[in-house]
C-alpha cells in the first residue's frame, strides 16, 4: 500500500472528496454488514428500555452497548451530564439513579430497566434554581463549569446521605468528583452553606 | 482612579453562571447536527516506525461503519503538501505531524486511522478490528538518559550579562539541580471537534479551542479557504490551561473526515488520548547557581535548563526568563536547550515555563537563605528591584513588598522555625515556606463591536473565548464601569470567530487586551452619544462634548445635573434603533512602552509532614497577587485558588510515567495520574494589592491566570524543607523522596 503523497491543491481535495463521499451516502442499512468472520459480533439488535428521566417515563429502543451517559447525551440530548473520562474516575457524569448518586459513564443503559434517573436538568424546578445550584452560583463554586453538573449531583446526594456534617466530611465524600480548575474550596463552602440551612433538598 | 460602583453591581455572580449550574451551557461535543457521523481514532501501539500494512477489511464490514480514513485513502489536503511552490498562495503547511497522511509513527498513541460510523457505539466497536503491522524503529523516550548526551540537545539559547558563573566566586552560594516530570493539563472537558462542510469551500466547526480566530486561521490556511468561509464556534470551553492554544491534528482529521464522507463529523478524544494528542508541560532539568555577598546581595545567578520536545516539532518556553529580571543582580547567565524525544509535542501549561523556572529559582533562593542565616523574605526584599535589570526599563508598577507583608502576617510567619525540623504540632513536623511568581503583562490588539439599542441594552462582542476565568463577567464589569450603567443591561458575547477579532485566551492577556478594547469601545460610544445629544437634544444645543458626561444611562451636563437626557430617549429623538460601532484597540502606546510590565505573586504555605510515613498535608495557604486593578474580585479570587490547586498537583502528585521499553505512557487516566482532589485542598486565603497600574493600560488591570500558579511548587518544597530538613528538588515531592519507604502492593 502506498502512502498518500499526491498533492493537487485545494480544488483537487474538494472535488475528489466530494465524489468519494457519494459512495458513502448509501444508507447504512443497505451496507453489507454481516461479515462471515466469527470474531465480529452480529449487529446489535435494538433492545427495549423503559426508563424514567426527570419524571418522564420513556419507552426506548436502544443499542445494547450504549452507556447510560451516552444515552443521555447523544440519544436524548440531556447534555447537562458531562463526559470526562468514561472510566468512572472523574465524576463529571454523576447522576441519581433511584435517588442514589451514580457515575453514568460506567453504567450500561440497559441495566436501568424501570429505574428513575435524575440529571442536572431535573434538579431544578422549572427556571428556579435548586438550592444547591443557587449556592454554587453564589459561592462561585466553579470556573469552566464542566465538572459542575456532576459536583452538584454529588453535593445534593452528599447532603441527603448525611455526609455533609462538617468540611472534612464533605471533602471526603466529594473526593468522587474532580475539578481541574480547582474550585474545591468554594464547592465545599456551597455545600456547607446548604447543609447548614437544614432545608430538605 | 475609577472605582466600581457597588450600587450597580449588587449581583456579583458570574453573568454566565446560571447556565453552568443548571446544565444548559453547551460545550463543543454537546452540539448535534442532522446526519452527524461519529469518529474514533485508531492509535499506534509502537513509539516509532512505519506501518507496513493496515488491515481495515474486517472493520469496514462492521455494522454502521461508513469509512476508515488512513494514509492510503486520505484525500490530498492542500496544507499537507510539504513543497511550498506547489501550495496555493493562501495555503500554509500544517504545523506538526500530518494526521492520516503518511505511514510514519512518531510516538506511542499517535492516531493512525479514523473510523467513521453512524453511532458512537458502532465506531468504537470497529476500532478494535483495525489491525496494523509495523516496521519498528529504534526510539528514545527517556529524558533523564537522553539529556546526558550533549549531542542530543538542540537549539541552545544563551544569555549573559556581567561575568558568567560569577556565583562560584562568592562566599555564599548554592548550586543545585531540579527536575520536573511531564504534567498534563487534563482539562475536564475532553477535546472535541464537530466539522460540517456547508459547501465546497465553506466549513463550520464546533471546536474546543482557546482561540476561535486562531483555529479559523489554521483551518483556512490548511484547506485553502477564505477566513470568512471558516466559522469556529467555542461558546463554552471546559478548561484549557494552555492545551487549547493551537489546533491539534484531530481538528484537521475532523475536517478531512467530514469532507470525505460528506456528512457532519463529531470527533471526541478519550481521556487517555488527552495525554498524547493535545500537549503537556514538558519534562525539564534545571541547574541553578546563585551567590551572594555576606550582606545577602545577589551577585551572580546562573540558570541552565533543558526541556523536552518532540522529534517532529520544536517547542520551547520561558523557563529561564524570571532569573534574568526578578531580582537585582549584576551577573546573570542562562542557557536553555531543548531535547527532542520520540513523544508528542508539548505546549504551554498554566504558568508555562515560568512555573518551571520559578520552582528552581525560588527553591535556590530559599536554600541560600539558610546558608546566609537570613529570613527568606528579608533576602528577597534585600534584592528587590523596581527597574527590570534585563531591559533596564522601570516596572510599570511593582508592589511585591506589600504582598510579603500581607502573606507573612496571614500565614503566621513568625512561627516559622529557623532550624528545619524543629517544630512539631500534634506529633506532626510543621514547616512554613514561601515563594514568588512573575509573568509578563501584555496588551495586544483586539476589536470590539458595541451596540446600544433604543431599549437601553448594551451588547459587546469579541471573538475571544472563555475557558473558565469568567471573561464575560469581567468584560461586562469593565463596560458597566466605563458606561456607569447596570451590568444587568449589558451582554458580552464571545466564542465565535464571526465576531470582531480578539486574541486567544492565554498568557494572562485577555483582561488587559480585550478589557482595554471594551473600555475604548465604551468611551467611543459615549463620545457618539454626546455628539448626538448636541445635534438632537435642544437642551444640549451649542454645548461641547467636554462639558458633558454619560452615566446612569443618561447624557448629563457636567455643570448642571438637571440638563440631561436618557440615552434611550436620545436614540428615539435621533430616530435611531441603535448605535452600532466596531472599535479596534491597539497594543501598548509609546508612553506605555516606556515601562516593562509584569504581574507578580507570592505564595505562603504551612504544612505538616507525618514523621512516621512522610505523608504531606498542606494545612494553610495564603496567596497574593500584584496585578493592578482587580476587575472582578469574586472570579479573580477563584482563579487564584485554582492556581494554588494546580500548584499543589505540580508539587505533590502529578507525574506522567513512561514505560521506556515500549515508549508508552503507563498512567494515562485520572485513576493513575493524580490531580488534586477535594480532601487535599487546604483553606486558601487570597489577597490582591488591587491598585491600578496606570502605566500599563487604560484600565489599570493585568492578568492573574499564570501568577496564580507560578512559584507555588517552590513554596511547598521550601515548607517541606522547613518541616523536615530534607530538600527535595525533584517534583512531585513524595514520601519516598523524603526517605520513607512505601509499601508495594
Amino acid at each position: 500500500m502506498k502512502p498518500c503523497t499526491s498533492h493537487d491543491g485545494r480544488r483537487g481535495f474538494l472535488k475528489k472528496s466530494a465524489s468519494i463521499a457519494a459512495l458513502y451516502l448509501t444508507p447504512s442499512s443497505l451496507v453489507k454488514a454481516f461479515a462471515v468472520d466469527s470474531v465480529i459480533p452480529t449487529p446489535i439488535a435494538k433492545e427495549k428500555l423503559a426508563i424514567t428521566i426527570n419524571g418522564k417515563l420513556m419507552n426506548l429502543e436502544i443499542d445494547a452497548r450504549t452507556t447510560l451517559l451516552n444515552l443521555l447525551r447523544e440519544d436524548l440530548a440531556y447534555t447537562g451530564t458531562k463526559k470526562g473520562c468514561e472510566m468512572g474516575q472523574c465524576g463529571a457524569c454523576t447522576i441519581h439513579i433511584n435517588g442514589k448518586r451514580t457515575k453514568s459513564c460506567i453504567q450500561l443503559a440497559l441495566n436501568n430497566q424501570n429505574n428513575k434517573i435524575t440529571t442536572i436538568e431535573g434538579l431544578s424546578d422549572g427556571e428556579k434554581l435548586h438550592p444547591m445550584q443557587a449556592a454554587f452560583l453564589k459561592n462561585d463554586a466553579f470556573q469552566c463549569g464542566y465538572c459542575t453538573s456532576g459536583q452538584i449531583m454529588s453535593a445534593v446526594a452528599c447532603v441527603r446521605e448525611g455526609n455533609a456534617k462538617n468540611r472534612k466530611s464533605i471533602q471526603t465524600y466529594m473526593d468522587t468528583n474532580i475539578c481541574r480548575c480547582g474550585a474545591y474550596q468554594n464547592i465545599v463552602d456551597a455545600i456547607e452553606e446548604v447543609a447548614k440551612t437544614g432545608v430538605k433538598i | 482612579m475609577k472605582s466600581i460602583n457597588n450600587t450597580i453591581l449588587l449581583e456579583d455572580e458570574r453573568v454566565d453562571g446560571a447556565d453552568k449550574v443548571n446544565g444548559k451551557a453547551k460545550y463543543t461535543a454537546e452540539h448535534s447536527l442532522p446526519n452527524m457521523a461519529y469518529a474514533v481514532f485508531v492509535t499506534s501501539t509502537i513509539a516509532k516506525g512505519s506501518i507496513k500494512n493496515l488491515d481495515t477489511s474486517k472493520a469496514l464490514t462492521m455494522p454502521g461503519v461508513l469509512d476508515i480514513i488512513y494514509y492510503a485513502n486520505c484525500p490530498a489536503v492542500p496544507g499537507y503538501n510539504p513543497v511550498a511552490a506547489e501550495r496555493p498562495k493562501n495555503v500554509s503547511e500544517w504545523r506538526g505531524y500530518k494526521v492520516l497522511y503518511d505511514n510514519k509513527v512518531r510516538f506511542f498513541g499517535q492516531p493512525i486511522a479514523l473510523v467513521l460510523a453512524d453511532s458512537f457505539e458502532n465506531a468504537n466497536a470497529a476500532v478494535r478490528f483495525v489491525k496494523a503491522e509495523y516496521e519498528i524503529e529504534k526510539f528514545e523516550t527517556n529524558f533523564d538518559k537522553a539529556r546526558l548526551d550533549a549531542a542530543n540537545l538542540k537549539s541552545p539559547i544563551n544569555y549573559k550579562r556581567g561575568v558568567e558563573k560569577k556565583y562560584k566566586e562568592l562566599p555564599n552560594f548554592v548550586e543545585a539541580e531540579y527536575n520536573i516530570p511531564i504534567e498534563v493539563h487534563n482539562a475536564m472537558e475532553l477535546f472535541a471537534t464537530i466539522a460540517y462542510w456547508e459547501g465546497d469551500d465553506k466549513i463550520t466547526l464546533y471546536d474546543k479551542t482557546q482561540g476561535p480566530k486562531s483555529t479559523q486561521s489554521t483551518v483556512a490556511r490548511t484547506f485553502g479557504l477564505a477566513d470568512k468561509n471558516v466559522r469556529v464556534i467555542a461558546e463554552n470551553v471546559g478548561g484549557g490551561f494552555g492545551s487549547g492554544l493551537r489546533s491539534w491534528p484531530h481538528v484537521a482529521a475532523a475536517c478531512i473526515a467530514a469532507k470525505k464522507i460528506n456528512r457532519p463529523v463529531k470527533l471526541v478524544l478519550t481521556r487517555p488520548q488527552m495525554f498524547t494528542m493535545v500537549g503537556y508541560r514538558p519534562q525539564s532539568w534545571q541547574k541553578v547557581g546563585i551567590g551572594a555577598d555576606a550582606a545577602g546581595n545577589f551577585i551572580g545567578i546562573s540558570h541552565e535548563a533543558i526541556s523536552n520536545t518532540s522529534k517532529y516539532e520544536d517547542f520551547r518556553e520561558g523557563i529561564v526568563e524570571a532569573s534574568k529580571f526578578l531580582y537585582a543582580c549584576e551577573n546573570v547567565d542562562t542557557k536553555y536547550s531543548i531535547l527532542p524525544l520520540d513523544v508528542s509535542t508539548p505546549i504551554w501549561m498554566r504558568g508555562p515555563g515560568e512555573a518551571t523556572g520559578c520552582f528552581a529559582l525560588e527553591s535556590a533562593i530559599d536554600e541560600l537563605s539558610y546558608k546566609l542565616k537570613m529570613d527568606p523574605i528579608q533576602l528577597r526584599i534585600k534584592n528587590f528591584t523596581a527597574v527590570n535589570p534585563e531591559n533596564k526599563l522601570p516596572f510599570s508598577d511593582i508592589n511585591i513588598k506589600d504582598c510579603y507583608a500581607y502573606g507573612m502576617e496571614k500565614i503566621g510567619w513568625k512561627n516559622r522555625p529557623t532550624v528545619p525540623g524543629s517544630l512539631k504540632e500534634n506529633g506532626m513536623l510543621i514547616g512554613y515556606g514561601m515563594s514568588v511568581g512573575v509573568f509578563g503583562a501584555g496588551k495586544g490588539a483586539a476589536s470590539v463591536r458595541i451596540v446600544l439599542s433604543n431599549d437601553g441594552k448594551l451588547l459587546l462582542e469579541c471573538a475571544v473565548s472563555d475557558m473558565g476565568p469568567g471573561t464575560m463577567t469581567s468584560m461586562s464589569i469593565i463596560a458597566s464601569d466605563a458606561m456607569q450603567m447596570p451590568i444587568q443591561k449589558i451582554k458580552f458575547k464571545l466564542g465565535d470567530s464571526d465576531l470582531p477579532p480578539g486574541p486567544s485566551q492565554g498568557g494572562s492577556g485577555t483582561t488587559s487586551t480585550v478589557g482595554s478594547a471594551v473600555d475604548l469601545a465604551c468611551k467611543t460610544l459615549q463620545q457618539k452619544l454626546k455628539e448626538m445629544a448636541i445635534q438632537f437634544a435642544p437642551a444640549f444645543a451649542g454645548s461641547t462634548a467636554d462639558a458633558m458626561e454619560v452615566k446612569n444611562e443618561m447624557v448629563i451636563s457636567k455643570s448642571n445635573a438637571n440638563t440631561k437626557i436618557d440615552i434611550t430617549a436620545l436614540l428615539k429623538l435621533a430616530n435611531q434603533e441603535k448605535i452600532d460601532l466596531t472599535i479596534a484597540s491597539n497594543g501598548k502606546t509609546a508612553a506605555q512602552l516606556k515601562f516593562t510590565s509584569n504581574s507578580f505573586s507570592s505564595h505562603y504555605v504551612k504544612l505538616a509532614v507525618n514523621p512516621t510515613n512522610g505523608s504531606i498535608k498542606i494545612l494553610n495557604v495564603v496567596t497574593t497577587g500584584d496585578a493592578g486593578k482587580i476587575i472582578s474580585p469574586k472570579t479573580a479570587r477563584s482563579q487564584m485558588i485554582g492556581g494554588v490547586v494546580g500548584g499543589i498537583g505540580m508539587a505533590l502528585t502529578e507525574k506522567v510515567e513512561f514505560d521506556h521499553a515500549s515508549g508508552q505512557i503507563t498512567n494515562a487516566s485520572f485513576g493513575a495520574y493524580h490531580v488534586p482532589l477535594h480532601s487535599q485542598i487546604p483553606p486558601t486565603d487570597v489577597w490582591f494589592v488591587n491598585k491600578p497600574d496606570v502605566n500599563m493600560n487604560e484600565i489599570g488591570a493585568k492578568g492573574i491566570g499564570e501568577i496564580a500558579l507560578i512559584g507555588f511548587a517552590a513554596a511547598v518544597a521550601n515548607a517541606v524543607y522547613n518541616a523536615t530538613g530534607k530538600r527535595v528538588r525533584d517534583l512531585p515531592i513524595t514520601p519516598e523522596k523524603l526517605g520513607y519507604k512505601t509499601t508495594k502492593a
